[in-house]
């Protein structure tokens, strides 16, 4: 079977990120830019589908500046097949992607799509089960485990309460967690055989998608800085304080 | 996270030195992608894999216990990431399972390792010296039997030259090799200060030794090379073994071991008595390697400095800005990136000379004594320095900053003293040639817009004539300002990669190079007005 793993181009998770001086976003300028950590979960997960003989084919697929062909090569690196850039300079928001995605399943036929649950810039959590919707598939998010049941994919689920197991019918939607998995690292010689790999290009417009975005963002700002504690003399002081200024008891 | 190293190791390589037009013309070329992405995952492996242990396996460091050598306990599981990884095949050729890539990448391997881990990154770095070495002069039997498996990284490589009475002269060495019957030999003698001798990363190690032939002319000119395997090829035990390892300023992480040879089953490697040709053969790449640990050591040191003066507050603001902690992290940050840039300006040299060009190889016999010497002393003293920067939690081993000193000050001593490059660079380099090729160097430093580079490749080019003819009028006293001479050529060349990475990109490497041609590059007027002291005398 064939999976497409969607990868999203973001701020490295190591990089403190600093919010613009005019408040419209966050500082991408000079910013050490990675796969999204839940994303290279999701292409792991492929690679082990295909290692187990699951997997067919791996389609790794990003949508946004042209630099994302770093996060495909990642990807191909990694143990995906071939890439698909679909380039896109502006703001792309959770539906615009999802249709993208859906433009690209109707094309390539995969019986499996896995994303990350989100993307750690705008901690959305919303393309997959969109993609879900669009395309009419069932979905397991939050997937801790993925295994091969016959024709369905059995999925465990992390949910408040624990764990769910769900029995999905193929084609479906995953979105990774992070126990999931722990990605691999690129080796070097497959770093050097993924410069082989095919990376096409498309623009949204090419598949028909519209991702012209439909909210507008009033301010972006950084988060209240913390606190500085309080000293108390007494388990009294203490709980005076938690039922008085604290108000939480 | 993409190291500042990384970042400048992949600027250096793609708009300093020109290494992709280099690969095209050896046929095999890079792209400024390629490139980036092969330091950028070299480097994620360097920061999540090695560095995070770095600081408790200093503490743990190397144990020997009855005959057994034990690495710290992260090691083996790191190793076995480092061969899962392919990192050692870099620049090895494809016909052992090398990836066949340029040396300059190889070095910037080298700078990310070091800097994450110098002890655990020894092993590999000893491993790629035994690798060069045996593409030359093993015959292709020995080779075949060899190299695939140290090119993956299955079994690693140690160099086994120096012994009680002989190091900075190796002529002198004892270690016997008695032909046996069936054409192989025997090895008899004692080796000290072996790195990565004994482990327990690998199931086999390929020891390359210098030793006597029974018949051996009395000197260098009665030096052979055999290599031993720790096992043989039967499977049974080889008769060599460590006898202890060192406790040591730095590197602990790195077993430094004596090596007993007690009738060991060797093969000569290369020509009868020629052995230390094989050796100086592979030196200028080992030194490079070495000059390169100094660039890592300034680097590492100085990326735990800026993190530790960006958080701590003393007299109401945080250090970093503080005029004389910003002075302290600007030198940091200068002379540690002269240092890489010259590391890869000596690197490519090898990756032109592999590509046809004619003038790579004098070039890089040039640049490395300088390199080798003047990048550790420098790694030394950013490390120094680094250390002043977190005042006195520099001094205590939690921050990390005191193990980079510690490890930093080994590099100026192994593979040649620096004092010994000063004499090779004055000597074998500069005098011999009658200057020539310095000249010409200088030439190139003097294409440079700037005028305070021109002036002082103008001080070094007077300095040049002047220790050559004071090498030739009395050898003494050329040697006694030898240090003196490569330093000086060390401070001007540092000033030339900074200058051309600014003319690259102003507004990234701007900043650094002109720190370094205001308040650094004055040191080798300084140092060349020490060589005239000292010859007035
Ligand atoms: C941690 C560690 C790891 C090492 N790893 C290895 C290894 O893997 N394999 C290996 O074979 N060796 C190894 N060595 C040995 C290392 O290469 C030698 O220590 C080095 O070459 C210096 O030799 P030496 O210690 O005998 O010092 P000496 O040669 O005794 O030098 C002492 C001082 O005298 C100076 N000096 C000596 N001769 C001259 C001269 N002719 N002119 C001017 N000055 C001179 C030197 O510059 C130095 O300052 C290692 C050493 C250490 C400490
Ligand atoms: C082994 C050891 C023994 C010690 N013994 C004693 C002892 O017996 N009694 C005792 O009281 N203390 C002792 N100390 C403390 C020692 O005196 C302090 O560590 C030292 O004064 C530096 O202060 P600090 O560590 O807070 O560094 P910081 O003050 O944090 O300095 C960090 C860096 O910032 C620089 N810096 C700080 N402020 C400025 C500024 N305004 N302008 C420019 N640069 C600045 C410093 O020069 C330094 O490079 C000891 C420390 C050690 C490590």
């Amino acid at each position: 079977m064939k999976v497409l793993v969607p990868v999203k181009r973001v701020v490295d998770y190591n990089v403190k990120v600093r919010v613009k001086a005019d408040g419209t976003g966050v500082e991408t300028a000079n910013v050490k830019m990675s796969m999204n950590p839940f994303d290279e979960i999701a292409v792991e997960e492929a690679v082990r589908l295909k290692e187990k003989g699951v997997a067919t084919e791996i389609v790794a697929i990003s949508a946004g500046p042209s630099a994302a062909q770093e996060q495909i090569r990642t990807a191909l690196a990694m143990g995906a097949d071939r890439g698909i850039l679909v380039e896109h300079d502006g703001t792309l928001e959770p539906l615009a992607v999802a249709k993208i995605l859906k433009a690209i399943v109707d094309k390539e036929g995969p019986a499996l799509v896995i994303l990350g649950k989100q993307a750690i810039d705008d901690d959305m959590n919303a393309t997959g089960q969109m993609l879900a919707a669009l395309l009419g598939w069932g979905q397991g998010t939050f997937a801790s485990k993925v295994e091969k049941d016959g024709d369905n994919l059995k999925v465990t689920r992390e949910v408040d309460g624990g764990l769910e197991t769900v029995s999905l019918k193929l084609p479906a939607i995953v979105t990774t967690d992070l126990r999931l998995n722990e990605p691999r690292y690129a080796s070097l010689p497959n770093i050097m055989k993924a410069r082989k790999k095919p990376i096409e290009t498309v623009k949204p417009g090419d598949l028909g998608v519209d991702v012209t975005p439909r909210l507008t963002v009033l301010k972006v700002e950084e988060p209240a800085k913390r606190q500085a504690g309080k000293k108390v003399g007494s388990v009294q002081e203490l709980v005076e304080k938690l039922r008085t200024e604290a108000k939480v008891i | 996270m993409t190291t500042t190293a990384a970042t400048d190791l992949i600027f250096g390589l793609t708009r300093v030195v020109g290494l992709p037009a280099v690969s095209e013309k050896a046929g095999a070329p890079l792209s400024a992608e390629d490139i980036a992405q092969i330091v950028t995952e070299a480097d994620r492996f360097c920061t999540e894999v090695l560095q995070p242990n770095a600081l408790a396996a200093d503490r743990a460091g190397a144990v020997y216990a009855n005959g057994v050598v034990t690495t710290p306990p992260t090691y083996p599981a790191a190793y076995a990431k480092w061969v899962e990884g392919g990192w050692q095949s870099l620049s090895a050729p494809a016909e052992y399972g090398g990836q066949g890539l340029p040396h300059s990448l190889w070095t910037a391997m080298t700078e990310l390792g070091m800097a994450a881990d110098t002890s655990f990154m020894l092993g590999p770095m000893l491993t790629a010296g035994a690798i060069d070495c045996l593409m030359h002069y093993a015959t292709p039997d020995q080779a075949a039997r060899w190299l695939p498996r140290m090119v993956s990284g299955e079994w690693t490589g140690a160099m086994c030259l120096t012994e009680p009475n002989a190091g900075s002269d190796l002529g002198v060495l004892r270690t016997r090799a008695e032909p046996l019957p069936n054409g192989k030999y025997a090895l008899h003698g004692q080796k000290i200060f072996i790195t990565w001798g004994e482990h327990d990363c690998t199931d086999n190690i390929v020891y390359l030794v210098l030793a006597r032939l029974p018949d051996a002319p009395p000197g260098s000119r009665g030096i052979s090379l055999f290599v031993a395997t720790k096992v043989k090829e039967d499977g049974s035990r080889n008769d060599l073994r460590c006898g202890g390892i060192e406790h040591k300023l730095g590197i602990h992480g790195s077993p430094t071991c004596v090596m007993l040879f007690e009738g060991a089953e060797a093969e000569m490697v290369g020509e009868p008595n020629r052995g230390l040709n094989a050796m100086f053969a592979m030196m200028n790449n080992a030194r490079l390697g070495v000059g390169t640990e100094g660039v890592a050591h300034g680097a590492a040191a100085l990326r735990l400095a800026e993190a530790y003066a960006a958080q701590r507050v003393q007299s109401g603001r945080v250090i970093a800005e503080h005029p004389d902690v910003a002075r302290m992290l600007m030198e940091m940050r200068a002379v540690t990136l002269a240092s890489r840039l010259l590391a890869l300006e000596t690197a490519i040299c090898v990756d032109r000379h592999a590509a046809g060009d004619t003038g790579a190889q004098a070039r890089q016999a040039l640049l490395t004594p300088i390199l080798k010497a003047w990048c550790t002393d420098r790694g030394v003293e950013t490390a120094s320095t680094g250390v002043q920067v977190h005042g006195g939690m520099g001094f205590i081993e939690e921050t990390g900053a005191a193990r980079i000193l510690r490890d930093a000050r080994i590099a100026p001593i192994y593979e040649g003293t620096n004092g010994i490059q000063a004499i090779d660079l004055l000597v074998r380099k500069v005098a011999k040639d009658g200057g020539a090729e310095m000249r010409a160097l200088i030439e190139e430093v003097k294409r440079t817009p700037d005028a305070r580079l021109r002036a002082a490749a103008d001080t070094l080019a007077a300095a040049t004539a002047t220790v050559i003819a004071a090498q030739a009028r009395d050898a003494d006293a050329g040697q006694s300002v030898a240090v003196a001479y490569l330093e000086a050529a060390g401070w001007v060349l540092g000033g030339w990669m900074l200058a051309r990475a600014a003319a690259e990109d102003p507004a990234a490497y701007g900043p650094p190079a002109d720190f370094y041609l205001r308040r650094l590059l004055p040191r080798a007027a300084g140092r060349v007005a020490e060589i005239e002291g000292a010859l007035a005398a």
